[in-house]
């Protein structure tokens, strides 16, 4: 595949499936349905996935730091690394992980079994049916994920740092609030709106795209995973350089 | 009335249609027969604009399809309901959602009376008590009158049949053909029925049609030497 080609048409799909009439009166229920499953159904795996952020950032960063700063300064730099970089980009590659294939291989089982055709025939747009509610359905939940994820890292950060290295949940946190930046925060929420829809559109794209049979929807499903990865780490790297940089 | 003038289509070096032309008079169905792989299927989805034509267009009460801007397209294709070879249907809904969808798409009634809607439909295909079953659980000819369903879910003018009887007992062919041969008479619904089945064609067809290597070419009386050689 041609890579100009391959991102001509995936900006046009992009758009052609956001900027057309929304028709919230039946997207609703749609789209709430995707948050559902994006939103809700991800929760487990990235509870289970910041948690271990969150042990982990701590560790290494006690054991780089220890005894040449402040200790509340481990506090500052779990903070800020969970923040910027951690949070938003583990989440977007997780949810990457699980809906972008979903996403891809509902929609490309749909194209190989004529069901994207009845839906054009019966003058219902496939594009604001299926695109539109999970594009805009992963930019709702990724940021609220990315939050949620963010806190439970911390969390298990202070909690490790107090009971295992010695340093008070009062101390961690004086690092953490201290030297909270606005900045910081938001620049990660504003990546993982930016995440949400290479996730989004990536997933329903390669789903749209497929022409076959049961093999062809399976490399849909791959596709739209390392395509939706890859975007996200350009995407974080750019960003970086508009925002911190 | 769907006049199809001089329709061409071709896959980089396969001609599937050449030239076809036909008419589509009011309350009258017309039967194309063909052996497998003559390009009926696509005949159907290039006269609705799902696969782009050649050369030739398609008037639908003198508006062309081809000619029609996005939405155009989609008001044309409201009066027309389509039952696919596959049926189609939505896996993840089940029979009374899938023939709701076009209902709460397009129209403005409330649940109560696209409720009452989908019963009428059910009724009249004859598959009445098996709203809440998805299609997996459906058997081939109950998924196909279902599909017809569906496509009568707006009350189209014209109804498209993909080889509606293709591969199921004679019981259920017979009932399919009755069920198509009522809805001509009975609702007035004029339309294509695809198949290479002649003793579905004779029982159903107004016009007959033979879509042979591309060319159609208008039947008197099915010879059934015609068809096979
Ligand atoms: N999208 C496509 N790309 C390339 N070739 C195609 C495509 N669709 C159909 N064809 C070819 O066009 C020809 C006609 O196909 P079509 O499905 O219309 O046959 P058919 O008459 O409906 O046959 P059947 O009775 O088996 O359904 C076949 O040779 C098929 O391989
Ligand atoms: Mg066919």
């Amino acid at each position: 595949m041609n890579l100009f080609n391959l991102i001509g048409d995936f900006s046009t799909f992009f758009f052609r499936s956001l900027f057309i009439p929304w028709k919230i009166r039946t997207s609703k229920s749609r789209i709430l349905e995707q948050v559902y499953s994006i939103g809700i159904g991800s929760l487990p795996i990235i509870i289970i996935i910041a948690a271990f952020t969150g042990l982990v950032s701590t560790v290494q960063s006690t054991y780089q730091m220890v005894g040449t700063v402040p200790r509340y300064l481990i506090g500052t730099t779990v903070g800020r690394m969970v923040l910027i970089e951690l949070g938003p980009i583990l989440t977007a590659l997780m949810v990457s992980g699980r809906c972008a294939s979903s996403m891809a291989a509902e929609i490309g089982t749909m194209r190989v079994t004529e069901q994207i055709d009845a839906l054009e025939i019966m003058a219902i747009d496939p594009y604001r049916f299926l695109g539109l509610p999970r594009i805009v359905g992963t930019f709702i939940s990724l940021p609220v994920l990315t939050i949620f994820s963010e806190f439970v890292a911390l969390a298990c950060g202070a909690v490790y740092a107090h009971y295992f290295l010695n340093i008070p949940f009062s101390v961690f946190s004086y690092g953490i609030i201290h030297f909270f930046a606005m900045r910081d925060f938001l620049g990660g929420l504003v990546k993982s709106l930016f995440f949400s829809l290479v996730i989004g559109a990536s997933g329903c794209y390669f789903g749209f795209i497929v022409k076959g049979g049961a093999k062809e929807v399976g490399r849909a499903a791959t596709y739209a995973v390392v395509t939706a990865s890859i975007l996200i780490l350009v995407l974080d790297f750019l960003v970086a350089v508009v925002i911190f940089g | 009335m769907i006049e199809v003038k001089d329709l061409s289509k071709k896959f980089d070096d396969l001609i599937v249609l050449d030239n076809v032309s036909f008419t589509v008079g009011e309350a009258r169905l017309v039967v194309i027969l063909g052996p497998s792989g003559t390009g009926k299927t696509v005949l159907l989805k290039t006269i609705l604009g799902i696969l782009p034509v050649d050369s030739g267009v398609v008037l639908f009460n003198g508006k062309s399809i081809q000619a029609a801007k996005e939405n155009e397209i989609y008001d044309i294709r409201k009066h027309v309901g389509f039952v696919f070879q596959s049926t189609a249907l939505f896996d993840s809904m089940n029979v009374c959602e899938n023939i709701a969808l076009p209902l709460v798409e397009h129209t403005k009634l409330s649940s109560r009376q696209v409720r009452d809607k989908v019963q009428e439909i059910l009724e009249i295909v004859g598959m009445a008590g098996k709203e809440r079953l998805y299609p997996g659980s459906l058997s081939g000819g109950m998924k196909r009158l279902v599909a017809v369903g569906r496509a009568l879910a707006l009350d189209p003018k014209y109804l498209f049949y993909d080889e509606p009887t293709t591969g199921l007992d004679p019981v259920m062919r017979d009932r399919i053909v009755q069920l198509i041969i009522a809805l001509k008479k009975d609702y007035k619904k004029s339309g294509i029925v695809v198949t290479h089945d002649l003793d579905t064609a004779e029982k159903v067809g107004d016009d007959i049609y033979l879509l042979k290597k591309g060319k159609i070419s208008k039947l008197e009386q099915i010879k059934k030497e015609v068809y096979n050689g």
